[in-house]
């Protein structure tokens, strides 16, 4: 049973179209883009740098106002300013660790706003579990991020995404930034939480090995298109439809010497 | 045996800052012959300032000392500023990673390989602007008289590197040494570039160095593979052979990738075992 | 300096507005150190109770100027459209103005004395913050941690207060030490043209006015308020180079 037939799609984006730029100059970084997500899955959009995939999540985030085409979350239409329900359900894990949190802000303080803002009981007991959660201890609470390696980051990062319980997290290159190793490490841990939170993922990336590692299905992305959308078995066995697909798969492969 | 172009005999690389000393590269040694041979590392692993330091272009505050830095015969580090301008460029050339930062952005591209070329050779401008272009062509540039007259930034990443590539190339370097040249580049771009180098240096039989964080990148593409980790060299081994590599790092590395062929659940974290960090170096078979 | 002027009243040997007439003008002596005015006051503790002045003169204006200037700034910057344009151009025209001039126009609308002073100097102090803040506050809200609180639905109110501004502080901070030579000097200017703390207080720009008479004949007592406005403006300046070394980032 495929996740179309089931009707707990828990995102959907029905013709999305991003343009920037106005005129001339106008680019168009997403063309008539639909797919849609089943709550639970793990959603994963791979592409090339320019293709026009973090566009699309930073527009599903709320991040992006102006789109034509409309996104739905729970089968409900969105506006295009997004309210704080949304917001609460709904969180993002950036790709650079070093941008993605405050210089000047401790720990305990990035955690501690999104709770306060969406009113959560309890903070400091919420804030040790979702620091438990994410592999570092409570003592981290009164770190200031100079004070922490990369992987660290991203682990705050998520943590912060984590601690108001959203139902969807967007992650944009999770891992793109960080060293092969810590890589590793945040990998497992976005399975398991995955697992523990039944939370539903929605991925994007340039390296289809890692895509592949944590998403269930998969779509194809070049030039602001989706070609083709596969399961991560699909990909496995090499059973691309489109041409490029398949460059994308051979590439990924590895290097082969020409002789 | 491959005769080593390039001999490092316990190089360290030392920085001097405001909370004392750094020591970035510590005691290695290794020989590169006419083969290609890959460094690879995570960052602070020193495989950057190693490849700097051959062409003693490290930063200012860098102190860089060796029993024996030689490329063919030549002592590098007795070298004096003159000498090393007649060696870079050359006879030891290097690829940088990220074309948008290594070309000149003002200049058209053609122009700045041509200079690339005058500026070893007496050559004039007509003979050198010839060479320019059959260097666009050998890097598989199939209009190289459009692609001479623009700049930097009108050209895509993989073209870019493919025009730094030419113009390492043009004086025919018997040493390349190449810093993450494809990292910057999209995944279908890398094999067309990779093979562009592979085909330019083994056809003139240069060395080459290429310096990495991807182990998979480098096993493929390199005939042997250094691993380094703090400053030192943790293994030194064929590339056909890195499956059976016994240094648990390299290992560890190996697993902890994601792999299509082989689907894990959990991939494997590398523990950092703190005797690494002063262990002996582990030297596969040499070929 | 902010230790003199705190404890002038312990350094100064005589009373600062007690006139002798019989003892005008005399060199540098045993008991009035710096010599005395042309009333026949002590110099030097006139010169003592004038740094107290002229920081007072300084620190309220900056306390009045940075915030102000933080405010707009970092409001124009992060909400940008409508709002940005008409504060800018609000900001455009106070910087049309050289900044003596302009407080010399708000002086006069006010009226002389210290109070009238201060901001008429602050007027013309806080746009060249808002210019600073707005330029930072451009390139804040591109980065990630913005759009992180962005989207936890935080109210622009608590994004401008809580987050683009603690980045800002520092270089408003270093501007604005950098920019108290410049003040010091326009209050000096002020006092000197008899527009800022009044007779007989002893403000250094009034007491070089004064003593515009006696330069030919006793260079002194212009020599002492001249130095004195001289050092301290050098002293904030390489207040201000240092802070900025410190708080550089790229040193941090």
């Amino acid at each position: 049973m495929t996740p179309s037939q089931t009707k707990d799609r828990i995102l959907e984006t029905v013709g999305l179209r991003v343009t920037f730029g106005t005129g001339l100059l106008s680019t168009v970084a997403v063309d008539d883009v639909s797919f849609m997500i089943a709550r639970g899955e793990a959603f994963g959009l791979i592409g090339e740098s320019g293709c026009g995939k973090s566009t699309i999540l930073r527009t599903i985030a709320g991040l992006v106002r102006s789109y034509d085409g409309a996104l739905l979350f729970a089968n409900k239409e969105l506006p295009h300013k997004r309210d704080k329900e949304f917001f609460r359900k709904v969180q993002m894990v950036f790709q650079d660790p070093y941008g993605s949190l405050h210089p000047r802000k401790m720990v305990e303080s990035v955690l501690a706003e999104p709770l306060a803002i969406h009113g959560f009981d309890n903070p400091r007991k919420r804030i040790d579990a979702v620091l438990e959660a994410v592999g570092l201890g409570p003592a981290f609470r009164f770190r200031y991020p100079h004070e922490l390696s990369g992987g660290q980051r991203q682990r705050v990062a998520i943590a912060r995404a984590l601690v108001i319980e959203p139902e969807v997290l967007l992650l944009d290159e999770p891992t793109s930034a960080l060293d092969v190793s810590v890589q590793a490490e945040i990998l497992n841990l976005l399975k398991s939480l995955r697992r523990e939170r039944h939370v539903t993922y929605f991925m994007v990336s340039h390296d289809l090995a890692v895509i592949t590692h944590l998403c269930d299905r998969i779509a194809v992305m070049t030039e602001g298109r989706i070609i083709e959308e596969m399961t991560a078995a699909d990909v496995r066995a090499g059973r691309a439809r489109e041409p490029y697909t398949r460059t994308l798969l051979e590439a990924s492969a590895g290097y082969v010497p020409a002789s | 045996m491959v005769e080593p172009l390039l001999q490092v005999d316990d190089l360290n690389i030392s920085f001097h800052g405001g909370r004392g000393v750094t020591r970035a590269v510590r005691g290695i040694s290794f020989a590169i012959g006419r083969e290609k041979v890959g460094i690879v590392g995570e960052s602070g692993s020193g495989k950057s300032q190693t490849g700097r330091a051959v062409l003693r272009l490290t930063p200012k505050g860098a102190e860089i000392t060796a029993k024996t830095l030689a490329f063919d015969g030549i002592d590098l580090l007795a070298a004096t500023e003159p000498q090393m301008r007649k060696i870079r460029g050359k006879r030891i050339s290097m690829i940088l990673q990220d074309p948008k930062f290594s070309l000149n952005p003002l200049m058209r591209v053609g122009q700045q390989i041509v200079e690339a070329y005058r500026v070893h050779t007496r050559a004039g401008k007509a003979e050198a602007r010839d060479r320019a272009m059959a260097m666009l062509e050998a890097v598989n540039i199939r209009n190289p008289a459009r692609v001479f007259e623009l700049l930097p930034h009108e050209v895509s990443g993989g073209m870019g590197q493919r025009i730094m590539i030419a113009m390492m190339l043009i004086l025919e370097p018997d040493l390349i040494i190449a810093d993450e040249p494809t990292s910057a580049l999209d995944v279908t771009v890398r094999r067309q570039v990779l093979t562009i180098l592979d085909d330019l240096v083994s056809r003139r039989g240069a060395g080459l160095m290429f310096i990495s964080h991807d182990l998979n990148l480098v096993a493929e593409f390199c005939d042997r593979v250094l691993v380094m980790y703090a400053g030192r060299i943790l293994e030194d081994i064929p590339a056909r052979e890195l499956k059976h590599a016994q240094h648990p790092y390299t290992r560890a590395l190996l697993d902890s990738l994601p792999r299509l062929d082989r689907p894990v659940e959990m991939l494997a974290v590398p523990l950092r075992d703190p005797a690494w960090l002063d262990g002996p170096t582990i030297r596969g078979s040499t070929s | 300096m902010a230790v003199i002027a705190i404890f002038a009243p312990l350094f100064a040997t005589h009373d600062i507005y007690t006139q002798d007439l019989s003892i005008r003008l005399q060199k540098p002596s045993m008991t009035h150190w710096l010599g005395t005015d042309e009333l026949g006051r002590d110099v030097h503790s006139r010169l003592l109770f004038g740094a107290r002045i002229t920081l007072y003169i300084a620190g309220l204006t900056a306390i009045i100027a940075a915030p102000l200037g933080l405010l707009v700034g970092t409001t124009a910057g992060y909400v940008g459209g409508w709002v940005d344009t008409v504060l800018m151009r609000i900001v455009d025209v106070f910087l049309a103005f050289p900044s003596l001039i302009l407080a010399l126009a708000f002086v006069a609308a006010l009226g002389p004395g210290i109070e009238n002073a201060i901001i008429a100097i602050a007027l013309a102090a806080w746009p060249p913050i808002a210019r600073l803040a707005r330029a930072e506050t451009l390139t804040i809200r591109k980065s990630d941690y913005i759009a992180a609180v962005r989207l936890q639905r935080a109210s622009s109110f608590r994004i401008i207060f809580g987050h683009v501004m603690p980045m800002c502080i520092s270089s408003v901070v270093v501007r604005v030490t950098l920019n108290m030579a410049s003040i010091i000097l326009t209050a000096a200017g002020l006092g000197f043209l008899g527009l800022g703390a009044q007779p007989p207080s002893p403000e250094w720009g009034a007491m070089l006015s004064s003593a515009r008479e006696f330069v030919l004949t006793n260079g002194i007592i212009a020599a002492i308020p001249g130095t004195a406005i001289l050092t301290v403006s050098l002293a904030f300046n390489l207040l201000g180079d240092g802070l900025r070394d410190m708080l550089d980032p790229r040193h941090g």
